[in-house]
């Protein structure tokens, strides 16, 4: 005999709206209330597919913050010095390097160095923390990530802001470049990482993962500083298109989460040869934390691909067209298919899998980074 | 992971070879090495540039490599049959692979494995056991409800002998329509794929019903065998459409040719547009098309451009590419062979030719290009300004200088090559603007000898009323050996003036300017320099070299006042004469080298523009997105919806209850679980 729930007449489950707090529903009506106001000033401007893309966006962020509830406080913070920031401008983009808070604090750039510096501070703060076996340097690290979160999305925001007011046609949303992706990039990638730090309460791998964002950084620097690549730049034809709003971010995600997994990956060698095993989580966690996160990588990176074959066929005529970035994407998606064969249908562990998964960190740097430097075709839109 | 055991250790010996092919097709190991494969196979087509011309392939690996790579269809790769063999093996095994497995899988999913005994779950790894002295109705109530409202699905086992009661609970199941979602994605991409590869073409290419044409023929000429009707299935080929007319094929490059694919419609375009942003970029791409059916007479007229494609019975129509539909240039050319002051009318158009002739050469300029905007980068041009640095190119080997950048518009420039009779050509690159460096302001013309070489760039100095003629005239008469002894009797009288100097100085001295002179109209600089490197000694070669450039100068200057009286115009002079004299010397040198027997200066233009179009029928595109839909769902299913059962074993007899727990997952949520019923048990298990 099945039972059923009748007759029984009993349910233990709480369901996630019933479990939802007063600040949730704030939240959610504020999110609602400013993708409504948003498109009441600029729905004029969008065209359907990013009038979709708004409202998607802001429910999306809604179940974003009640399924991760400090993501509503982000947002939140990011929202209000972002409005902040651009009350500041007067509709002047000379004022980015005048007015005082934007000088110092909110103008786009500054935002990104800001966001720069934290991260490196939190870096070697986490580095710290986990030498000392500090828990209140954790903590503080921690703080200072999130920190550097918020000044890195501020920046993108008030970058927005900026790229309309150079002029209204060159304006665009602030992930088109090699420049504004690798911020989305440590942004993503912090996130995913706080995420999971929450989730497992555990803050020894921020020494790992902040390299890698630390290392994201550095090259953000270099860019900026000897190639001026912090320019905003008005977007070629190909690039106009509400495709890229969700392409780049569906991508980032995946990279963000392979680069989470590698360095992982890294930690779980260490511990395994015996160096600052004590300082480190468990094997069983480490691992864990690496699948999950190649898991979500895999899905966003498969969407993502997915997503960009649907533009390319809009925009070049053929949804696959081997150009060598299309194909070097599928050589990594195939790349973590094979791992996540490994792991879960022949069920295989350990330091083999932690390789694998840090050198297909460099497989996706090279489809990511390499493609554009050393092999050229329709994608060569970042170009060192 | 039970069922898999099942299906992956079938006892071989008793099989035959059939069904191990069968096993081999449809295993894992199998898939995985197809995939290996095909992710180095598309590794080498990254790396190696597909689909060049032959001829570059040739230069790039020489004859011997160059063939071996074409018969690995290694300039094609992902149209290789190699490549699409894989993919079919691909295809095949993945299927079998679903075949094999999904019958299992429902069953599974079906399945409370309610039969369980308790041996079996004792041996399970996740288990624990409890006493409790509640009786057995009231225990099943209670677990049964613990577990729905756990989200699972129960079943209630009727009692046994021993009157063991089994209650077995599962929880997503869905999670093995997840393999099945992806794995059948996986197939039905690929077939789509295959839809929209060139497979029926090249079943046709094989059997010899078509052939790829090689000729660079008018199309009308290409022959049926080269040509595919409108019926087509699936195609992806360009054409370019000047201005104001029309295209109805076009054409899809394969190898070292092409075919023609004939449309079941007229394209007309009627205007061509390019924005720009204010920094140059370019903005926007779009062409006003019309397009009449050519069985209906029905027209469509629109604009397309980039992202925005018209879509027609099927068959897109996408902005691709633009370039020039034949541009009407009308130019000034300067004779440099014979110099005069005096240039003579041209008119050309671009992707057209035009013969010149000059005494018995004759010569055809092939006009390739016209641009109405150019963003150029001038910082860090190569050589400096000074005449001492232009010498010392001859003398020192390549400058080292950083590439700096300075970005500017520099209004419309255009191309040409110069071929003489013996087909040799150089290609030119000329600016129709002046530019400006330095305060002073010049005609840029390039030179290159080989496409692959960059543009080399000469300088012409304009004159005080912004012109070139200036430059033309002082160049006619320095290059002009009869106004020599002229020019230096100017200069002598110059140099000496109030001075009582002895009359053999002064011959001496216009001597000396004269030979100078000769020397320079010779050959410019590089001729100087080899005199000097001749005839002088190296320890005073310097010395001598910076006279020699102090004579020429101040000679050019008088050159220059020479030129002007001819006309009836003063000269003044000032820092900006001598600075113009200065770069005319430097330009006239450069002139030596520059090799063609005229300098074309645009003089207008009448610009047509041709709009590069990219025509594509693909009917597995809705077949790839929806296997791709497929592929995200499935992929979701697998990854979160984690399967787990749980066995609850009353046994009243015993007053204790068997818990065992299992999943196909074992990941750390599980484990948390696990700890979780136990604790969970322990309470519902008290009074
Ligand atoms: C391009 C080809 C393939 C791709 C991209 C692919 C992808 C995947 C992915 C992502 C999983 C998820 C792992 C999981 O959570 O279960 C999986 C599982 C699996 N794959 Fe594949 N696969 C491919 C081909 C094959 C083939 C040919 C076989 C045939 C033997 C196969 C057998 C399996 C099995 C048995 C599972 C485990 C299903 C389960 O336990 O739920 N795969 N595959």
């Amino acid at each position: 005999m099945e039972l059923t729930e009748k007759t029984l007449d009993y349910n233990a489950r709480t369901s996630l709206l019933k479990s939802l707090s007063w600040f949730d529903w704030l939240y959610a009506l504020v999110l609602a209330g400013g993708s409504i106001y948003a498109f009441q000033l600029y729905g004029n401007y969008m065209d359907a597919y990013e009038k979709g893309i708004l409202f998607l966006a802001a429910a999306g962020m809604i179940w974003q913050g009640w399924f991760w509830k400090p993501f509503r406080v982000l947002l939140l913070a990011v929202a209000i010095l972002s409005l902040f920031g651009i009350s500041q401008y007067h509709g002047q983009l000379a004022r980015a390097e005048q007015t005082f808070f934007l000088k110092f604090f909110f103008g786009s750039q500054t935002a990104i160095m800001w966001m720069s510096a934290l991260f490196v501070l939190a870096t070697a703060s986490y580095w710290f923390a986990l030498l000392t076996r500090s828990g209140f340097t954790a903590r503080v690290s921690s703080a200072i990530t999130w920190s550097a979160v918020v000044m890195g999305l501020v920046g993108l925001m008030t970058r927005w802001y900026e790229s309309y007011l150079i002029s209204p046609d060159v304006g665009h949303i602030p992930i088109s470049n090699l420049y504004e992706v690798f911020i989305l990039f440590s942004i993503l990638t912090a996130m995913m990482y706080l995420y999971y730090e929450l989730r497992y309460q555990n803050r020894q791998l921020g020494a790992f993962v902040l390299l890698v964002i630390s290392a994201a950084v550095g090259f953000l620097l270099w860019y900026t500083f000897d190639r001026q690549a912090h320019e905003i730049q008005p977007l070629v034809p190909a690039l106009q298109s509400y495709w890229m709003k969700i392409h780049v971010p569906a991508n980032f995600i995946g990279y963000g989460a392979f680069a989470l997994a590698a360095m992982v990956g890294v930690a779980y060698l260490l511990a395994s040869k015996g160096i600052l095993t004590t300082r480190l989580p468990a094997p069983e966690l480490l691992d864990d934390l690496m699948y999950k996160s190649i898991a979500i990588g895999f899905a966003l990176f498969t969407i993502a691909t997915i997503l960009g074959a649907m533009w390319a066929a809009e925009a070049w005529g053929g949804y696959w067209s081997w150009d060598p970035k299309e194909t070097w994407a599928l050589i990594v998606w195939l790349n973590y298919a094979a791992w996540l064969h490994l792991r879960l249908v022949k069920g295989l562990r350990g330091p083999l899998l932690a390789w694998w998964a840090v050198i297909g960190l460099f497989v996706t740097v090279f489809a990511f980074l390499g493609v554009n430097m050393f092999l050229s075709g329709l994608h060569s839109y970042g170009t060192l | 992971m039970p069922f898999l055991n099942i299906v992956n250790h079938p006892n071989s010996s008793h099989r035959n070879p059939a069904q191990n092919l069968y096993e081999l097709l449809s295993s894992m190991r199998f898939a995985i090495s197809l995939l290996t494969v095909l992710a180095i196979a598309s590794i080498i087509g990254t790396v190696l540039k597909q689909n060049e011309p032959y001829p570059n392939y040739i230069m790039q690996f020489g004859q011997f490599w160059f063939q071996t790579f074409e018969m690995l269809g290694l300039y094609d790769v992902y149209h290789s049959s190699w490549f699409l063999t894989i993919l079919a093996f691909l295809i095949l095994s993945t299927s079998l692979c679903i075949y094999r497995n999904t019958p299992l899988m429902l069953r599974e999913m079906r399945s409370f494995r309610e039969h369980a005994t308790e041996n079996s779950l004792r041996a399970f790894s996740h288990q624990a056991e409890y006493t409790t002295s509640l009786p057995a109705d009231t225990l099943t109530h209670r677990l049964g409800k613990y577990l729905l409202g756990q989200g699972f699905r129960a079943k209630l086992g009727a009692p046994g002998e021993s009157g063991d009661i089994l209650i077995a609970a599962k929880s997503g199941s869905y999670h093995r329509i997840g393999y099945l979602l992806t794995h059948t994605a996986i197939v039905v991409i690929c077939l789509g794929g295959l839809i929209d590869g060139n497979i029926p073409l090249k079943a046709q290419q094989l059997l010899g019903w078509k052939k790829i044409e090689t000729r660079d023929i008018p199309e009308r000429e290409v022959s049926a065998a080269s040509r595919l009707s409108p019926a087509n299935l699936s195609f992806r080929g360009g054409v370019t459409i000047p201005e104001g007319a029309g295209a109805d094929v076009i054409f899809i490059n394969i190898a070292d040719g092409y075919l023609v694919q004939d449309l079941p419609f007229d394209i007309m375009l009627k205007k061509f547009r390019v924005e720009h942003y204010p920094t140059g970029q370019p903005k926007s791409f779009e062409s006003d098309i019309t397009l009449i059916d050519k069985a209906t007479k029905e027209s469509v007229s629109r604009t397309i451009s980039v992202n925005h494609p018209l879509v027609y019975k099927g068959i897109a129509i996408y902005q691709a590419s633009f370039g020039d539909g034949g541009t009407r240039l009308s130019m000034k050319g300067w004779n440099l062979f014979s110099p005069t002051d005096q240039p003579f009318d041209m008119k050309g158009a671009v992707k057209q030719d035009t013969k010149l002739s000059n005494g018995g050469a004759t010569y055809t300029v092939e006009f390739t290009e016209f641009r109405k905007f150019n963003i150029e980068n001038f910082a860090g041009e190569d050589g400096g300004t000074s005449a001492m640095d232009n010498l010392n190119k001859f003398f020192q080997t390549g400058s080292t200088k950083r590439a700096q950048k300075d970005l500017r518009n520099v209004g419309p420039s255009f191309q040409y090559k110069i071929r003489d009779a013996q087909g040799q050509a150089r290609e030119y690159f000329n600016y129709m603007l002046p530019i400006q460096f330095e305060d002073r302001w010049y005609l840029l013309s390039g030179m290159r000898m080989a496409p692959n070489e960059p543009f080399r760039y000469i300088r012409f100095p304009l004159d005080r009323q912004s012109n070139i003629d200036g430059f033309m005239r002082l160049r006619a008469v320095l290059l002009d050996k009869q106004t020599h002894p002229e020019i230096a009797r100017h200069f002598a009288e110059f140099a000496l003036q109030g001075e009582k100097t002895d009359p053999a100085l002064r011959a001496k001295l216009v001597d000396s300017t004269i030979r100078i002179l000769d020397v320079f109209a010779s050959g410019g600089y590089e001729a100087m320099a080899k005199l000097i490197e001749k005839s002088v000694p190296a320890a005073e070669q310097d010395k001598v070299a910076q006279t020699y450039l102090k004579i020429l100068e101040s000679s050019t200057l008088s050159a220059w006042r020479i030129a002007q009286s001819r006309i009836g115009q003063p000269v003044v002079m000032d820092e900006i004469t001598q600075g113009f004299v200065r770069d005319s010397l430097n330009s006239v040198s450069d002139l030596f080298s520059y090799g063609a027997p005229v300098y074309l200066q645009l003089a207008e233009f009448d610009e047509v523009m041709a709009s590069g179009l990219q025509l594509t029928r693909s009917p597995g595109k809705n077949i790839v997105y929806g296997g791709s839909a497929l592929l995200v769902l499935g992929v979701f299913f697998m990854f979160y919806i984690r399967e787990r059962r749980v066995w609850l074993l009353v046994q009243p007899r015993l007053g204790t209850v068997l818990f065992a727990t299992s999943t196909n997952r074992k990941t750390m949520d599980f484990e948390q679980e696990f700890n979780r019923h136990k604790t969970h048990l322990i309470v519902l298990l008290k009074e």
